[in-house]
């Protein structure tokens, strides 16, 4: 266990030198979040429905969606993708530690500290924006505090994602194609290009159990009050049995992988 | 400048055939490329099925503009592929070559790569703005098609231009500004929603600063018979994708300066 502590705060000084990539993700993200609100705006404006959530929930929402942007599964650990494509991967294999564990504390820093470098700044800034822009804070201590905890399980659960995907360069060497497409639909089922709420009332009973909404829409919803806080003990439930689901396949590849690896001398 | 043209395509083919080797590697990129690209658009098939409209637009509509600029964004990465990693020709010092040769160095950058796997991008917007061109019932003639032709040029233009801006920063600090990719990406995504929808200081931004609505909004109302609520003239109308050009020169004007400026990392 210490010496994958030690692993994940050697790669969070790593992380910490990318400033001028940070300040450029602020940007880019304040300049996605404003769009969005936008056009929420407009949608909300040309329907006198009653929505499943109000307008200053989805606006909070998007803000959310934007802060917590640069945790989500994107993509897997390029540096260990990199190393598995070029046969460097030898090395790994010599240290006395368990592959899997090793990638997983990488990628837990590679999406934390971005995520607290442009995350932390923008939440503190659009909680002072004009009215229609800005976000409140959660609605009670409680529903803070159950975000907090959904969210490092959204954390956990989406790096054991992430990790999946670094594992599956061992099989598919040129399959950048795939490795695109699992993101997107992943990124859609999780509610983060449109909160789950929107999406029409049937799907959602399905995409609620599926184990994507672990990752955005289960912690948004409880800042917003949406779902009490006492959920959190079974859909916190939730989170962590599918990241034990995706942690328990992706040892079982890693083994399987290693077994038929064949490293080319040179 | 025709026998410019004429060195370019040919060495266009020849980057194409090279990358045409790996057949089954643009197949299945293409398809990646393609799912991708049509999650996307469920985002806005899910809003409409929520909300019905967006203040007096449908879905079609919104479509037609979703499916242009994305035809023009895509086109400009096939193009202006060179310009997106110059900075890797700069880093390398291969940029020192280019200039020794006597050819124009804009041309010698877009002629280094083209970019064919975002090639399934290009059939989802193509497919879905032809979808709802036939579902408004668009009666198109050859002055609309003509105009039509100009926006997709114009928008290449627009996005080609920032990709040279991108790069010709390059000059000074050997690190692309990724500032400009939010211009790119979130010109995109502004532009799939009817401009009016925006507040006023993002909708002049798009206007007169990048000018993706003037290859994008303001064609396509003309194309679609419908009145703007910002009130544009009927002439801007059918003459704003020049503007997109102009965006172009005028960045091409900033590369030649940028150029002068140039000195090499070293070997």
């Amino acid at each position: 266990m210490k010496a994958y502590i030690s692993i994940f705060r050697l790669r969070v000084a790593v992380q910490l030198q990318y400033r001028a990539a940070a300040a450029a993700a602020l940007f880019t993200q304040f300049f996605f979040g404003f769009v969005i609100i936008m056009v929420y705006h407009a949608f909300y404006a040309s329907s006198s429905q009653v929505q499943p959530m109000s307008l200053q929930q989805a606006v909070a929402y998007a803000w959310l969606g934007q802060a917590t942007f640069r945790m989500q599964p994107w993509n897997g650990d390029q540096e260990v993708m990199a190393m598995i494509r070029s046969g460097n991967v030898a090395y790994e294999m010599c240290r006395p530690l368990n592959l899997y564990f090793l990638w997983y504390s990488r990628l837990v820093s590679l999406r934390l500290v971005p995520t607290m470098m442009t995350g932390i700044p923008m939440f503190i800034v659009v909680l002072f924006l004009p009215t229609g822009f800005k976000a409140a804070l959660p609605v009670s201590a409680a529903a803070g505090g159950a975000w907090f905890l959904s969210i490092f399980m959204a954390l956990l659960l989406g790096c054991a994602i992430s990790n999946l995907i670094t594992i599956s360069s061992m099989w598919t060497i040129a399959g950048d194609g795939m490795q695109r497409i699992f993101p997107a639909v992943i990124m859609v089922l999780s509610g983060l290009i449109v909160p789950l709420a929107f999406f029409p009332d049937r799907l959602q009973q399905l995409l609620r159990f599926l184990p994507f909404s672990g990752l955005v829409d289960i912690p948004f919803r409880f800042y917003l009050g949406m779902i009490p806080a006492s959920d959190i003990f079974s859909l916190g439930l939730l989170q962590l049995f599918w990241t034990g689901v995706f942690v328990i396949i992706g040892i079982r590849l890693v083994s399987m992988g290693m077994k038929r690896v064949v490293v080319q001398g040179g | 400048m025709l026998d410019s043209l004429k060195l370019y395509l040919k060495l266009i083919r020849i980057n194409i055939r090279s990358q045409m080797q790996y057949k089954a590697s643009f197949i299945l990129f293409t398809i990646g490329n393609l799912v991708v690209t049509i999650i996307e658009f469920v985002a806005i098939l899910v809003l409409f099925a929520r909300f019905g409209s967006l203040q007096g637009w449908q879905l079609e509509e919104v479509a037609m503009f979703y499916g242009l600029i994305n035809i023009g964004y895509v086109l400009s990465e096939a193009f202006g592929r060179g310009f997106d990693t110059f900075d890797l020709q700069v880093i390398s010092g291969e940029f020192d070559r280019v200039l020794l040769r006597p050819r124009a160095t804009e041309l010698q950058i877009i002629a280094h790569d083209f970019l064919l796997l975002r090639f399934g991008r290009f059939l989802q917007g193509l497919a879905i703005f032809m979808w709802a061109s036939v579902n408004l019932g668009i009666i198109w003639n050859p002055a609309k098609v003509v105009l039509l032709i100009f926006s997709v040029i114009g928008g290449i233009a627009v996005f080609t231009g920032l990709l040279i801006m991108q790069a010709t920063m390059c000059f000074w600090s050997t690190q692309s500004l990724e500032v400009m990719n939010s211009f790119t990406y979130g010109g995109v995504y502004a532009l799939q929603w009817p401009l009016p929808i925006l507040n006023r200081w993002f909708a002049s931004f798009f206007i007169f600063v990048v000018p993706v609505a003037c290859v994008n909004y303001f064609p396509l109302l003309a194309i679609m018979e419908k009145p703007d609520v910002l009130q544009s003239p009927l002439w801007f109308q059918w003459t704003s994708p020049i503007v997109g050009v102009i965006f172009l020169m005028v960045s091409l004007a900033v590369w030649r300066f940028g150029v002068r400026h140039y000195r090499s990392t070293g070997s």
